[in-house]
């Protein structure tokens, strides 16, 4: 938790001023009891009216002074525990940026929304308590025991046995709860992903009329959530009871010890009931920190859910943020004896070799799970390979820094998703700057322009998030165009014209043969997609089985017969 | 009016708050109970102390039996005490989390009453944010409420009758004045009010800009669209800290300022006390007396105010969470009816219109027959409406009007629920859930044996790739079903569909994505399927489409063709264009 402080380093100024604030005005608080004894000895009992008067419009300012002070300390609060909060989302979300997909499949997206959600709630929490209440509290406790002290040195030691032993009850609480708060929160992760699959397969529950028996899974979670919420909540209930109960004892020692000294004349009555009294500031003053400590332990828990997110590092990571130099007339991309597996798994790529001249268009086919799709991943570097290497332009993508190589590529995944926003905003990705010109001519390549032009608002129209509002086609359209509007050296196209009619296919595979300067992969399942391509991959449970044109293909590989035979051609 | 309207809304809020904690009614009445005890044995507590110090009165004239009594008292009541608090503590934290689940279980119901328009419509993140944060804070809020305005509100009980005890004219007094830093209270809690709404708001807000552009990583990566999210983030979380400071600013102003009355009011009491001494009306002891009085009885007030802000959030999060489970369900179902599956699929659609948003027409006067085992491919440019025909089939939207029959029976006159078991389903976006492969092909038939699965699956041509997995059928689909190629997810899909045997079949692109001689296979497994079965296919395979019954072309909402492939080819129209366009592309080379 406390590697988390550097958050809090521009607000140091409110750190400082506002618990200071708050001790101001308890002292201030503390002293108005004195002017009231003031008010009646002095103005009362003399029958001063003005006396009273004048220390009665003291008391009026200590208490506006008071306040004025208690404001700057809730100022403080808010602005520096929502300002810590905002860092912390901001410096989190950009971490997550530098992550590479494997590390954010191991965390998860309904995880890292609970955690940037509710754990930093949480920590945003316990700093406005730290402003508020963590200054004070110690104040009236170490006070207290200065207190008794100078009262009576040997009573005090009953100060000095009682307070470490309400810091152990408070110890012991804290840290056998935290375990629980880092289950609950986990459990609170598993509600949030069962809500988010429930909502993204909604169309199909429905279809299967599964509604009901859904709920019992959630059911289960959300039972369980409440159970560990409950089980924790029965630790920390036992918090101020159990501190209450030491402090009594603590006053019943203070009493009876306190009595036997005034027996024998070394203590008075007066400082007997001023002993109590510092007892019960402790006391109270405990409370506040029981209170305090269940937000602590809480923040405890969401700092390393949050820490475990700043922990994981990125397993792809840039050399340099400098531009490299490319080897002039080198081929655009080429994969040198590439083997590549996910995770520990098995090899997902093994031994791939081949060079993508400038210009051409690489097609790519082969069965499913064959690693059509992993290949291409390792063009862009979202993947490193385990053996052999990957170059782009002549120079291993590991030499580059990620702008520099990615920013001349364009893909299509094969999933559309379009982002919340206008039409304009989705292409904007591509080129920020990208004026209508542009937009138009990515929108005509990409067979888009008919439709988009026919909406009333033409490029402004809203996108809904995913891009929901428009057919599984008109979304392929739409992220095509979005990779075309960067104008990319290398566009690669994940099996991304699908969900297109016949005839809509072949007219964007025509447009963008005749686009020399871009290299172009396609992967796809269908022959006619790649069988004008310059040179085609057959990839086969991991391995290239063939390399070459269409022609070529149908002499040499058996498999790529097979599967032109499979289609009718 | 409006002012009135709200304050009814906030009423109710909170009234059906309380409606949710009503099952818990045994342990609130409990925690009751034991804070009056855990209250009253604490008030005890310092009287019983001070008593016992009374008998420490000098040297040699100390009465230890009575002071060994008095403490002894103090001792138990004290245990008692400690007791009671935990038992209060128990039966609180019971409520509240037993309440927050209930909550939660509700808004989860919700999202399958509701039609599905709203799901499509409303951003996920803003809904998973009512379900997680909204209802969390409802907990918190609760948690607060229950225990400090229980205590605070006993505490004030008990002083109450303490001070009546002593002098009913300064109790009243003392009444009459604490008003004074409730209105304060209510003042500052009605400016912040709104802050804790938007507050709320921004917060769904950043949820649902987190679940897509998070979800999206490797699309934002393959863009060098980090910068540029991370901005529109700041953007967000920027507003989110703007109203989140504004609204715990201001929350947090009540506790002081009730502060700085209760001064006030002591200082007047000093002030006009002192005076009345003076002038000979009052004593000097009741001065002292009203003042510790009036200090005790207002402390629990600061201390209810100073939980208003968590109570606030509570209500902010409870009013969104009640706004979405008031929002409108789905209309009735008729009563479920055996007679209304296993139809036998004779489909009439007469004069159907339907669009999503009032002013965009999208199907406009539709008419299809379908004879029972006929094989209906769908086809025509995207976006014609081929996805909304099967929405319009499955009930996901209702048609404004016209009609849809099935063996001549209105589809409104059967329950969603039989209506949809007589559909197979395999859609293009394939969805899994995260469970193992086994419970998603078992989905629809979650009583099936392992061999029906396995038959499934080998009719779906999935079989030998489970099999190679290193868990086989018990491997766990990931959230993302990253483990699992687009491919494999269909085929799963598919298998599902191929175990529940339904008697019509609806295939929305369901092959895009299967290599050709995978779907050769599954082709001929559903060929098998569809024998005597009415069956939908939107599709883009020739191979597919030459073998249905009918071939509907769709355009612009409408069909404008229809026929089986060598009729409509003579016809010459827009289906031999599409088709012959396909092969012009083809050799072009």
């Amino acid at each position: 938790m406390f590697r988390l402080r550097r958050f809090l380093k521009d607000y140091i100024v409110y750190l400082i001023i506002g618990p200071l604030c708050k001790l101001t005005e308890a002292v201030l608080e503390l002293f108005i009891p004195l002017v009231t004894a003031d008010i009646i000895d002095n103005g009362v009992l003399k029958e001063d009216a003005s006396y009273v008067m004048s220390h009665g419009t003291l008391m009026v300012l200590m208490g506006a002074l008071g306040l004025a002070f208690a404001l700057v300390c809730q100022k403080s609060a808010s602005i520096t525990s929502q300002g810590f909060g905002t860092k912390l989302r901001n410096a989190m979300f950009s971490h997550i940026n530098t992550l590479s997909h494997a590390e954010l499949d191991k965390i998860g997206t309904p995880s890292l929304i609970t955690r940037m959600t509710s754990d930093i709630n949480q920590l945003q929490l316990a700093v406005a308590m730290l402003i508020r209440l963590v200054i004070r509290a110690p104040f009236l406790v170490i006070g207290a025991l200065v207190m008794a002290c100078t009262i009576d040195f040997k009573m005090s030691l009953i100060f000095f046995i009682a307070s470490p032993l309400i810091a152990l009850v408070l110890y012991i609480v804290m840290n056998r709860s935290v375990p629980y708060f880092k289950d609950m929160q986990k459990k609170l992760d598993k509600v949030s992903l069962l809500s988010r699959e429930n909502l993204s397969g909604n169309r199909v529950i429905r279809a299967f009329n599964k509604q009901g028996s859904d709920e019992e899974i959630f059911e289960r979670s959300n039972s369980e959530l409440a159970e560990t919420s409950v089980r924790v909540g029965r630790i920390s209930a036992l918090l101020s009871p159990v501190t209450y109960i030491i402090s009594q004892a603590a006053i019943i020692a203070i009493v009876w010890f306190g009595a036997v000294n005034v027996n024998i004349g070394s203590l008075q009555t007066g400082e007997i009931i001023a002993l109590v009294n510092y007892m019960t500031q402790i006391l109270l003053a405990m409370i506040v920190v029981s209170n305090l400590v269940v937000i602590f332990t809480k923040a405890f828990a969401s700092a390393s859910r949050v820490n475990e997110v700043f922990d994981t590092k990125p397993s792809v990571t840039q050399k340099t943020t400098d531009i490299i130099e490319t080897v002039p007339g080198a081929p655009a991309v080429e994969f040198r004896g590439v083997s590549f597996g996910y995770g520990e798994g098995g090899d997902a790529l093994s031994d791939i070799s081949f060079t993508a001249e400038k210009g051409k268009t690489i097609g790519i086919i082969g069965g499913t799970g064959s690693g059509k799709t992993t290949l291409i991943n390792l063009i862009p570097r979202f993947y490193d390979t385990r053996k052999g290497e990957v170059l782009v332009n002549g120079v291993n993508v590991k030499e580059y820094s990620f702008r520099q190589l990615r920013e001349r590529m364009g893909i299509v995944p094969q999933k559309a998703v379009l982002q919340s926003g206008t039409i304009r905003s989705n292409l904007a990705w591509g080129d920020p700057d990208a004026d209508d010109e542009k937009i138009e001519n990515a929108l005509k390549i990409s067979q888009s322009y008919e439709f988009v032009s026919k909406l009333a608002d033409g490029i402004e129209s809203e996108v809904a998030a995913g891009g929901g509002n428009f057919s599984g086609g008109q979304r392929q359209r739409l992220t095509i165009a979005r990779a075309l509007v960067k104008q990319p050296d290398i566009l690669i196209l994940d099996d991304s014209a699908s969900a297109l009619d016949m005839a809509t296919d072949a007219a964007l595979r025509r447009e963008l043969a005749a686009m020399k300067d871009m290299t172009v992969f396609i992967i796809s399942q269908r022959v006619s997609a790649v069988r004008n391509s310059d040179v085609i991959l057959v990839l086969e449970n991991t391995a290239l089985v063939g390399k070459g044109t269409h022609e070529e293909l149908l002499e040499t590989c058996e498999l790529y017969r097979e599967i032109c035979r499979s289609q009718g051609v | 009016m409006s002012k009135h309207r709200r304050k009814n809304r906030e009423e109710k809020t909170l009234t059906r708050l309380l409606e949710f904690c009503r099952p818990y009614i045994g342990q609130i009445i409990a925690a009751l109970i034991f804070a009056i005890i855990y209250v009253g044995l604490n008030l005890v507590a310092p009287i019983l102390v001070g008593y016992a110090i009374d008998y420490a009165v000098g040297v040699g004239k100390v009465d230890f039996v009575s002071v060994g009594l008095l403490l002894l008292g103090v001792g138990v009541s004290a245990v008692c005490s400690g007791v009671f608090q935990w038992l209060m503590n128990m039966c609180t934290n019971t409520v509240v989390y037993f309440t927050v689940r209930d909550i939660r279980r509700l808004i989860y119901k919700k999202w399958s009453t509701v039609p599905l328009s709203v799901i499509d419509r409303t951003p996920h993140g803003d809904l998973i944010s009512r379900m997680i944060n909204d209802a969390d804070s409802v907990g918190d809020g609760l948690m607060q409420g229950i225990t400090q305005l229980f205590s605070g509100i006993v505490m004030i009980i008990c002083t109450l009758v303490f001070m009546m005890y002593i002098s009913v004219t300064i109790a009243i007094a003392v009444v009459i004045i604490t008003p004074l830093s409730m209105f304060v209270a209510a003042f500052i809690t009605k400016i912040s009010r709104k802050q804790f709404m938007k507050q709320s708001e921004v917060q769904g807000e950043i949820s649902s800009y987190i679940d897509e552009y998070i979800g999206q990583q490797k699309l934002v990566k393959s863009f060098g669209y980090e910068e540029r999210s991370m901005r529109s983030f700041e953007e967000i979380n920027e507003r989110l800290r703007i109203c989140g400071q504004k609204s715990q600013w201001y929350s947090s102003l009540a506790n002081p300022s009730t502060r700085f009355v209760n001064t006030l009011v002591t200082s007047a009491v000093t002030i006009l006390g002192s005076l009345s001494v003076i002038g000979g009306t009052m004593t000097v002891g009741s001065i002292a007396t009203f003042i510790t009085y009036a200090n005790q009885y207002t402390k629990p007030f600061n201390e209810v105010t100073g939980v208003i802000p968590q109570i606030q959030a509570a209500m902010a999060g409870a009013r969104r969470i009640f706004e979405f489970l008031d929002s409108e369900n789905m209309s009735e179902d008729p009563e479920n009816s055996e007679e209304n599956r296993n139809l036998s699929g004779n489909i009439d659609i007469d004069h159907v219109n339907f669009s999503y948003v009032p002013t965009k027409k999208l199907i406009t006067d539709f008419n299809l027959h379908v004879g029972s085992g006929q094989r209906i491919a769908i086809v025509g440019p995207t976006g014609c409406g081929k996805t909304t025909l099967i929405n319009l089939l499955m009930r996901f939207y209702d048609i404004n009007s016209g009609s849809i029959k099935i063996d001549g029976k209105s589809i409104y006159q059967m329950s969603r629920h039989d209506l949809r078991s007589n559909y197979g389903m395999v859609l293009q976006e394939s969805w899994l859930y995260n469970a193992s492969i086994r419970d998603n092909i078992a989905y629809g038939r979650p009583d099936a044996d392992i061999e029906d699965v396995i038959a499934a699956a080998k009719k779906a041509h999935i079989h030998n790739f489970i099999q190679r997995l290193p868990d086989g059928y018990d491997t766990i689909v990931t959230e993302d079903g990253t483990n699992l190629s687009q491919g494999q997810r269909q085929l799963i899909c598919i298998a599902r569909v191929m175990l529940c045997d339904p008697p019509m079949l609806i295939l929305d692109e369901a092959t895009s994505s299967i290599d050709t001689r995978t779907e050769l296979r599954v082709q001929k497994a559903f060929a098998e399927m569809m024998k005597g079965r009415t069956s939908f296919i939107v599709a883009h395979r020739l191979s597919t489409i030459k073998e249905a019954d009918v071939i509907l072309v769709m355009k612009d909402g409408n069909i404008i063709e229809q026929g089986d492939h060598n009729s409509l080819m003579k016809a010459g129209g827009f289906y031999s264009n599409l088709y012959n366009s396909q092969f012009a592309v083809a050799q072009e080379g």
